[in-house]
């Protein structure tokens, strides 16, 4: 599409460039890898969940040398931290190669070093929990202690991270230094953000694991402080959800306008939503405490509002992408109040995907509003209606968005194309999944509005009354993890088909241009170093007064347990 | 920016500075706040620590009870109590161990009680029936069966 703006008509010969050189190779190989990791992750991490499923519907009794808490435990790494760093990781840097003009040499090999140091890391996280050494769930709450080989995974994962923001970070300002006065492409931008969270993210954890609980775990020193142990990691366990929203996010501003046909919402405000989500995220981790003891309720209060205030740029979001669709729909010649929705593309599963995960994301963020407001937090915190929440929000938003890329991602980096009959399997997987987890959210918030804990292994609590209530819904909550199981069968079935098998040819890179006519963007969105300087100053007017006031006053800490 | 646009967001804002307002007065106009108790204890002196080194429940007034309650894997100390319909409880709570959770099914008591903490929540039981108490934390492999009853006769 031809511009007015001379700033853009480079883009355009930027993207021609880009198009005739095709794909780079070496590049591809770092995203398959980690495409690859992913869906691998996801195979297990589902067929995990089906047992669970099963096991709180009370059908199936599992045996003694592989626990519920196992499970879990495995479940959520696989899904939360190996399923989503992954594929993040190698969808922005197909993006970083893409409309940056390729991956510098040494950021290849940064890649590379970060995927085996991630890779490793895991192995060392998952051979203690497979020995039954650490079943400590994602949040390893202190004073509950798992074998220190965990902890040590935990580093090389956080390390892995951090080489991959580097790389990042190199790639990028390289571009910059290259592109003197111009606006970073969209999708680095995006990419950016979500690189220098994923670093403020994992700080606080490092320094958890690192200097708290690694000499305490070695037996170093005997005691820890279990609420300044939990404060940090919230920091990070937050943030770490949220970044897989933004790259969600990135697909629905950039990508999801291309592959309907139109182009992407104001350029300006898109970058603002992308700055504003990065400033205010990390003290969002605060509202898993809402009724924790020893934090003032003036400070809970704060807290209330740093975590509604990311509701903002996400609200600013949902009324984007419906201008987006709309304006699409209507130069396509829908009519009418809503006639517009029909010359949306629905059987195109690049599409549909996408748009159920945006769908989803109405309730999740309603729910998530909710449960950051002190008083309801009270009412369903640590109930399976938080678990409903994080399955909207994960399971639905960000993975399906997930999914929704794959199937232009992975042909595109492997040379081959989606065909008719795979898009047609991809309409059909993306439809079984959402039935698995509208069933499976849906029960979960009820049974946690009815009070059933979360985390929780099979249990009548001795044929309680108020326990008894529960059973429909777990029965409910079995089913949809059957559904979802057998979406994840065709979804991997569908990566493997599409990296390895599908007809060799050439696959788009979907990425939307602006509007003929746009007012250029200010220059201001680009100075990265204001916007951190401000994120270290949101962060520190969080963190700093609650983590003193918890040092400060510390109570004589714990000795590590096993209790499981 | 469109006329629209700005009036979504004026809304969205406005919404957000409402749960604010509602949140900011049920907390500090009415009391109903989160339970944020900062009295801390030794983890490993519990048992010899007033008041946890007598747990059970007392009479402290008409109608008015105190409850001083140790959790610990995979119990509750006391672990069932026994109250007049219409009684305002007040629990006194910590953990001798790993961090759990107090939640009474069917009402909005839910605390975390975190080792080294002693973490108080009240409320006023109206309705008689046997309630049941439940830790909803993962503290390790018997955390499904850490629970202790209610009764308000």
């Amino acid at each position: 599409m031809e511009t007015v703006i001379p700033s853009k008509e480079k883009v355009a010969v930027f993207n021609k460039a880009n198009q005739v050189l095709g794909v780079h190779l070496e590049d591809a190989r770092i995203t398959k890898s980690y495409l690859l990791v992913a869906f691998i992750a996801l195979l297990l991490g589902g067929f995990l969940g089906l047992l669970q499923g099963l096991n709180r519907a009370g059908v199936l009794e599992l045996p003694v040398w592989l626990n519920y808490y196992q499970i879990l435990t495995a479940h959520g790494l696989l899904l939360v931290v190996v399923l989503s760093a992954f594929f993040t990781i190698g969808y922005f840097y197909a993006g970083l190669s893409h409309t940056l003009g390729g991956l510098l040499p040494k950021v290849r090999k940064m890649a590379w070093i970060g995927f085996w140091m991630k890779l490793f890391g895991f192995v060392l996280v998952v051979i203690p929990i497979l020995m039954n050494e650490a079943s400590v769930m994602y949040t390893f709450y202190p004073p509950m202690a798992a074998h220190p080989v965990f902890y040590f995974g935990l580093v090389f994962i956080v390390l892995g991270v951090w080489m991959l923001a580097a790389g990042a970070f190199v790639n990028v300002a390289h571009w910059r230094r290259t592109h003197k006065g111009q606006h970073l492409p969209i999708l680095a931008f995006f990419a950016t953000g979500v690189f220098v969270l994923l670093v403020g993210a994992t700080a606080f954890v490092a320094v958890e694991v690192l200097f708290m609980i690694i000499p305490w775990s070695l037996g170093w020193v005997d005691t820890i402080n279990v609420m300044v142990a939990r404060t940090l990691f919230w920091a990070f366990g937050h943030t770490a959800v949220n970044i897989w929203y933004l790259t969600a996010v990135s697909a629905w501003y950039v990508i999801v306008p291309k592959i309907i046909g139109g182009t992407r919402f104001n350029d300006y405000l898109t970058r603002v939503v992308v700055i504003a989500l990065v400033i205010m995220n990390i003290t969002g981790g605060f509202h898993h405490q809402i009724i924790d003891p020893g934090i003032s309720l003036p400070i809970k209060f704060m807290h209330v509002f740093m975590s509604l205030a990311i509701g903002f740029p996400s609200l600013m979001t949902a009324y984007a992408m419906f201008r987006v669709f709309e304006r699409t729909g209507r130069r396509k010649g829908g009519k009418g109040v809503l006639g517009w929705l029909k010359k949306l593309p629905w059987g195109d599963v690049r599409f549909l995907s996408p748009f159920i995960a945006m769908a989803a994301f109405a309730p999740a963020g309603a729910g998530g509003i909710v449960q950051s407001t002190n008083q309801l937090n009270q009412v369903v915190h640590n109930t399976m209606w938080i678990v409903g929440h994080f399955h909207l929000t994960l399971g639905m938003t960000v993975v399906m968005t997930f999914f929704g890329i794959s199937y232009w991602l992975v042909p595109f980096v492997s040379k081959r194309i989606l065909t008719p009959q795979m898009n047609r399997i991809g309409v059909i997987q993306t439809i079984i999944w959402t039935i698995g987890m509208v069933i499976m959210a849906t029960s979960m918030h009820a049974v946690g509005l009815l009070g059933s804990p979360r985390r929780t292994s099979y249990t009548t609590y001795g044929e309680h009354a108020a326990a008894q209530a529960w059973d429909p819904y777990m029965v409910m909550i079995g089913i949809g993890a059957t559904f979802l199981l057998i979406a994840v069968i065709i979804q991997v079935y569908a990566i493997f088909n599409m990296m390895f098998l599908a007809p060799k040819g050439e696959t788009e890179f979907p990425i939307a241009e602006v509007e003929t006519g746009e007012s250029p963007t200010p220059y201001l969105t680009e100075r990265w170093g204001v916007w951190v300087i401000t994120m270290l100053i949101v962060v520190a007017m969080a963190y700093v007064l609650p983590l003193t006031e918890m040092i400060v006053n510390a109570p004589p800490g714990s000795p590590p347990f096993k209790t499981w | 920016m469109h006329l629209d646009e700005k009036i979504w967001l004026t809304l969205s804002f406005g919404m957000i500075m409402i749960f604010m307002l509602i949140t900011g007065y049920q907390t500090f106009a009415l009391e109903m706040g989160p339970p944020s108790h900062q009295e801390t204890i030794d983890p490993q002196k519990v048992d010899q620590t007033v008041p946890f080194n007598e747990p059970g429940i007392k009479k402290i007034g008409e109608n008015e009870y105190e409850v001083v309650m140790t959790l610990q894997i995979f119990s509750f100390t006391p672990n069932s109590i026994e109250v007049p319909a219409g009684s305002k409880v007040h629990f006194i709570l910590t953990s001798k161990d790993v961090v759990h959770g107090f939640e009474v099914a069917n009402t909005n008591i839910n605390a975390m009680v975190m080792p080294g903490h002693i973490q108080k929540i009240t409320q006023t039981f109206d309705q008689p029936g046997e309630y049941l108490v439940l830790c909803n934390e993962y503290c390790g492999a018997g955390h499904q069966m850490m629970s202790m009853t209610i009764s308000v006769k």
